[in-house]
């Protein structure tokens, strides 16, 4: 038999490879591929996507052609009879949202979590202080949506059975409608976010953490550096690729999330984020063409992540 | 109790540590109390919960009137017996929306509308009992489904060689990220025609769909980390690629499919937006229930809280139960990086 010059089980007819291939293929091909294409195809048209976008254009009325459906998306939320009004609703907008929960939740979730990884490193009960705070990932968004409405409720009677207002309470101050009150509501569902997902950041900042050899830290002790000068100087830089890699998945959770808003508010009282608008036009209104720009839109801000991800595939594909 | 020495601590008093340990604990409360919120409240009685904070559950004299214990002299524990209650889950469970609570109306005899007081009624379309079930119906084939299909595709990808391996690798990658929220038109549009909205296969097409690049991604890399030798060996005695896929793959590959399954199952568990869309009321799942409690008026304080413990029941389990295999399968995209 000749010596064969490819490793042997990397042999076989033409075919066999896309046989195994194939369910998976067809699967991914109808529920995600087509499904795309299909959705900028459609954002370019009417609500029941029988006609061009351009048909929904009203005389007098700004339109962009067969764009109608975009302008909408943009625009529809702002207020642009002068530069105040303009900032004013812009900061309550999907975008404007999209911005706090960007900074808010990123930077919160991303900061506690390496905060906390690296105070438990090393403590006795470092394990079970690592699942109280990863508990929240195993529940759902509803269920931690109610966890906090209760925390956030705002008693209309004297009685304040909300935790938080009651302690405001307590110390003399005036309850809080914490839901509905703008724009501080955006930022109370951010906290319900960052309660969810900075166990997620804290357990793969721990693992990098703890990957840092020994000895480099030490080194560093001898030569007279403080706690916190050997976590600025040493642990962050030498973890930077993980925290970037989870800031990114951060970015992308964030630019999807739907469940929090939805169940919280509802995305009334100036909450909505993109994906609360799409739903309400898509579900409520009918408005299909709508509902399709706001998803192009939503994932043109991801295309960046996507490559970024296939980037990085192909490096680690180069190095095996 | 929550030690917080360290290990490695040489014993001395340290002010910066007495700060960390003070830290971490004023997280770990923050973290905690709300939970321990849900869960007292849904044990207390409907006055109660509206009239007395959950913290002071054990005071047992505080709330209205009609909450009081009837023998102002009872002792502490039989005051405490009469302010906890498990109706609210009882009710939450039946679907009850009545003005006293299931267990009551069933003893006096009047029958709740829409009720038989059997076993029966814990399938009322508006309660969790039903909502349990369907969450199960949802979850179970829409887990084995992307990791039966993903299996096959991953070891194709990881121990056969072809053209077009490596770009439909990359197209995977790439797809692992894409929001859910850009297919949903089409697939509703799609499911209309086909007659599918509102029905379990519906649900399964879909998040087996979303499920395969994240599933594929994972088996492969765990695949492609197998010694070739195995392969090899077998391969020169004769073995086709069916009988290593079946005596060698999935054997050695059964942790990573427990870790993505685990993932998996709580993803879809927890999942709203998929089952909101397709399946809507016809069909309540858990998270679709509860969200419709808040949003709508008609259930209060006790039903939500007990609804939102009966829906995070499971997921806790498994995840004090298989924690690391859990922790293990949501880290594995993002810790190859």
């Amino acid at each position: 038999m000749a010596k064969p010059t490819v490793a042997p089980v990397m042999r076989q007819k033409p075919l066999v490879p896309w046989l195994y291939l194939l369910p998976a293929i067809i699967i991914m091909t109808v529920f995600i591929l087509y499904p795309m294409i299909n959705t900028v195809g459609l954002s370019f048209k009417n609500a029941d996507g029988s006609a061009s976008a351009e048909v929904t254009c009203r005389e007098g009325q700004p339109c962009w052609g067969a764009f109608e459906n975009y302008r909408y998306a943009l625009t529809n939320e702002l207020n642009t009879s002068s530069p105040k009004a303009f900032w004013e609703s812009f900061w309550i907008s999907s975008y404007g949202n999209m911005i706090k929960w960007l900074l808010g939740m990123v930077s919160g979730t991303v900061i506690i979590g390496l905060v906390f990884a690296v105070w438990v490193d090393g403590i006795k009960s470092e394990a079970l202080a690592k699942s109280i705070i990863f508990m929240p990932m195993a529940i759902s968004f509803v269920g931690a949506g109610v966890i906090w409405k209760f925390v956030y409720n705002y008693g209309t009677s004297q009685v304040q059975t909300g935790i938080l207002n009651a302690i405001i309470s307590a110390f003399g101050g005036e309850p809080v409608a914490f839901l509905s009150k703008v724009p501080l509501n955006t930022f109370m569902l951010i906290i319900v976010g960052i309660w969810m997902w900075t166990g997620f950041c804290m357990t793969l900042l721990s693992a990098a953490i703890k990957s840092i050899p020994e000895e480099v830290i030490e080194a560093s002790r001898i030569d007279g550096a403080t706690d916190f000068e050997v976590f600025a100087k040493i642990q962050v830089p030498i973890i930077m690729p993980t925290i970037i890699v989870v800031i990114t998945t951060m970015v992308i959770n964030v630019l999807k999330l739907f469940d929090i808003v939805y169940v919280m508010t509802g995305g009334n009282f100036g909450t909505n984020v993109l994906a609360t608008r799409m739903y309400t036009e898509m579900y409520t209104n009918s408005q299909y063409g709508r509902g399709t720009a706001i998803a192009v839109i939503l994932i043109l801000f991801i295309v960046p992540f996507i490559v970024m991800n296939i980037r990085r595939f192909m490096k680690e594909e180069a190095m095996r | 109790m929550i030690s917080l020495t360290r290990t490695k601590s040489n014993g001395k008093f340290d002010l910066t540590r007495l700060l960390t340990g003070i830290g971490i604990v004023l997280i770990l409360l923050v973290w905690l109390i709300p939970t321990v919120g849900l869960l007292v409240t849904s044990f207390r009685p409907v006055a109660l919960i509206n009239t007395t904070g959950w913290w002071t559950a054990l005071d047992v004299n505080n709330g209205p009137e009609s909450a009081q214990h009837p023998d102002p002299n009872a002792s502490y524990v039989e005051k405490l017996g009469t302010r906890f209650t498990i109706n609210n889950y009882v009710d939450a469970l039946t679907g009850y929306r009545g003005t006293k609570s299931y267990l009551e109306d069933c003893k006096s005899g009047t029958k709740p509308l829409g009720m038989s007081c059997s076993i029966k009624d814990l399938l009322n379309p508006r309660g969790m009992g039903r909502a349990f079930l369907n969450s199960v119906a949802v979850t179970i084939p829409s887990t084995i489904l992307p990791i039966a299909i993903a299996l096959f595709a991953a070891y194709a990808l990881s121990w056969m060689k072809f053209k077009g391996r490596y770009a439909v690798f990359a197209i995977l990658v790439g797809l692992q990220v894409v929001p859910i929220q850009m297919t949903l038109v089409p697939v509703l549009r799609m499911f209309a025609g086909m007659g599918l909205n509102g029905t379990f296969p519906a649900v399964w097409l879909f998040h087996t769909g979303f499920g395969l690049p994240y599933a594929i991604y994972l088996l492969r890399n765990t695949m492609s980390a197998l010694p070739k030798d195995l392969f090899e060996s077998a391969y020169l005695d004769g073995a086709d690629h069916w009988t290593i896929f079946k005596t060698i793959i999935l054997p050695l590959t059964t942790p990573a499919i427990a870790s993505l399954a685990i993932y998996q199952f709580l993803w879809v568990w927890n999942d709203l937006l998929v089952s909101l869309i397709f399946l809507g009321g016809s069909k309540p799942v858990m998270t679709y229930q509860i969200s419709n409690m808040v949003t709508s008026l008609g259930a209060g304080w006790h039903l939500l809280t007990a609804a939102a413990f009966l829906s995070m029941l499971l997921p806790m389990i498994v995840f004090f139960a298989l924690q690391r295999y859990f922790v293990r399968g949501m880290m594995a995209g993002a810790v190859k990086g």
